[in-house]
């Protein structure tokens, strides 16, 4: 008698550890192999939307933190370029420096969480622990210049919260000094190019340019794919025109262009474009007052914009309505995770569970920011 | 390519069913009949001198108590590096408007969550189910004339929800 093999409805999640949060998927599956995916998310939907609509605009910059919790400062960033947009705020030199500072030790924090938990998903528990020792450092900094480790509300519109302490400058250039060689003399060889981690990342999750595009994949997804494009490069805000630094793309090295490792490695290339511009940025950050610019009433014109910026996960997007009242009318967000995880159906079609773990990883996803 | 132009294209080729062009905000916008938004939106995505490949963002909007529900398209285009919206007013007891998922997949899922939140119906959507809330939620959130729940149920009983 033949062997009868049918398809089975696998359930991945909402506890998994590879998941990276509560993320369910329901997977198809003939036998070993994937043939569809189906992400549900939304288990920890707060309706982010719902609280902008009724809060003061100033009230709204802490729940922003909450969406990326690994990239606060970049959301508040976001969020804040955006209001300032509406209402035509000019922001003074310091402020604006401070800023880019905040943002791009963010981004590399991170981006090291990110290739940690990737490291951990596939086996390999060291990096994860020499990831955690610098990032440990730049939550350190972040905690003298606001107080807090992990959610910020250190951007204000206007301005920020604090200045920045005294040795702060000092203390952030010793920990670029130390972290800088770190990259080429400690993940390269420990995660980048071991052996087993390129056997298992190098070859799954293709991305090709024009679906990444079509699907809105943004940032070091997009990148990985191929496709130059970063905002900070391309449409600067903030002050981002002043600053050189290169947009690292995936090349496929070991395998197709677009594949888990090539995103994998977009990120390790942007730890040390970060630490370019938070040189320049060190070295030009002039004196100012960083709250003299903040406005006592928050009331945007009557109006709409939307701005995006870069995100560590790509482009985060804010679309602000104002009817003139001290409350945003409408704020809907447009969030990078989001659409990156609604590719990974026509990424994972045909391959083994196994590299399903491998895609996820290296999509970089934080739920808190998918469901809002 | 600047947005009036590409109104002034748009208004040629399509006429009527593009209602109006608002170049004053801050980003430049074209308003267009419901019924024609699919074939506005696969054009724009073709036409060669446009070539908006990239949908940035769509937000479903309500425009206030008793008028228009409203969805909003940012375009892009990854090729010209142009930049336009489109916008789309809906009535209230009859909010449908085409899918666009056809042309640009990001629209897949941002019109559930459109559907989800504002109540938005996309004819055509291959999939259209709630995406955040359960899928047994009454209402639509985001729409202004919402009432926020004051009980609901686990395992069929009613539990207050604590203010």
């Amino acid at each position: 008698m033949a062997v009868q093999t049918e398809e089975m409805v696998l359930n991945m999640g909402p506890q998994h550890p590879s998941t990276h949060g509560v993320l369910r998927l329901a997977l198809r599956t003939d036998g070993e192999i994937v043939t569809q995916v189906t992400p549900h998310i939304g288990y920890l939907h707060r309706c982010f939307e719902k609280h902008a609509e009724n809060l003061p605009y100033q009230q709204v910059i802490p729940f922003t933190d909450r969406m990326d919790y690994l990239a606060s400062m970049n959301n508040n960033l976001g969020y804040v370029v955006t209001v300032e947009k509406l209402m035509g705020l000019d922001i003074p030199e310091r402020v604006e420096y401070i800023r880019v500072l905040m943002a791009e030790f963010n981004r590399i924090a991170s981006h090291l969480m990110a290739l940690g938990t990737y490291g951990m998903d596939i086996g390999a528990f060291t990096p994860f622990l020499f990831a955690f020792r610098d990032r440990e450092m730049i939550l350190d900094l972040f905690e003298m210049a606001c107080g807090a480790r992990l959610l910020y509300n250190y951007i204000w519109v206007g301005g920020l919260s604090h200045d920045l302490p005294p040795g702060w400058t000092e203390k952030a250039i010793e920990f670029l000094d130390q972290f800088e060689p770190r990259i080429e003399r400690e993940y390269n060889p420990l995660l980048s190019y071991n052996k087993i981690f390129i056997e298992r990342t190098a070859k799954v999750g293709i991305l090709p340019p024009e679906t990444a595009i079509s699907y809105g994949v943004t940032g070091p997804n997009l990148r990985g794919s191929g496709v130059k494009w970063d905002l900070r490069r391309d449409e600067p805000y903030s002050i981002y025109d002043r600053f050189e630094f290169e947009v690292p793309v995936g090349h496929g090295e070991f395998g197709p262009l677009g594949s888990s490792w090539d995103r994998y490695y977009v990120r390790i290339l942007e730890m040390a474009e970060c630490v370019k511009i938070l040189r320049q940025a060190l070295a030009q950050l002039p004196p100012g007052d960083v709250k003299a610019a903040i406005p006592k009433n928050v009331k945007p014109p009557v109006g709409d914009c939307y701005v995006r910026t870069e995100n560590p996960r790509g482009e985060l997007g804010f679309y602000l309505i104002s009817d003139g009242s001290p409350k945003p009318y409408r704020l809907k967000v447009r969030s990078p995770c989001f659409t990156a995880i609604s590719a990974l159906d026509i990424m994972s079609r045909g391959g083994m569970i196994a590299d399903l773990i491998a895609i996820v990883g290296s999509l970089d996803i934080v739920l808190g920011e998918i469901d809002r | 390519m600047d947005a009036s132009a590409i109104y002034d294209t748009l208004k040629a080729r399509f006429g009527d069913d593009i209602l109006g062009f608002n170049g004053e905000g801050i980003d430049p916008s074209i308003t267009v009949a419901p019924a024609a938004l699919d074939r506005v939106a696969s054009f724009l995505s073709d036409e060669p001198a446009f070539a908006f490949d990239a949908l940035m963002c769509l937000s479903g909007v309500d425009h206030g108590s008793g008028k228009d529900l409203g969805v909003v398209y940012h375009l892009h285009s990854m090729t010209h590096r142009h930049t336009i919206t489109l916008k789309v007013d809906v009535p209230r007891d009859a909010p449908h408007v085409p899918t666009v998922e056809h042309v640009w997949k990001t629209a897949d899922w941002h019109e559930r969550e459109a559907y989800d939140m504002v109540g938005i119906i996309f004819d055509g959507h291959s999939d259209l189910r709630r995406i955040l809330c359960p899928d047994d939620w009454e209402g639509h959130p985001l729409r202004k004339d919402y009432h926020t729940q004051e009980y609901y149920t686990i395992g069929g009983k009613p539990v207050r929800v604590p203010v």
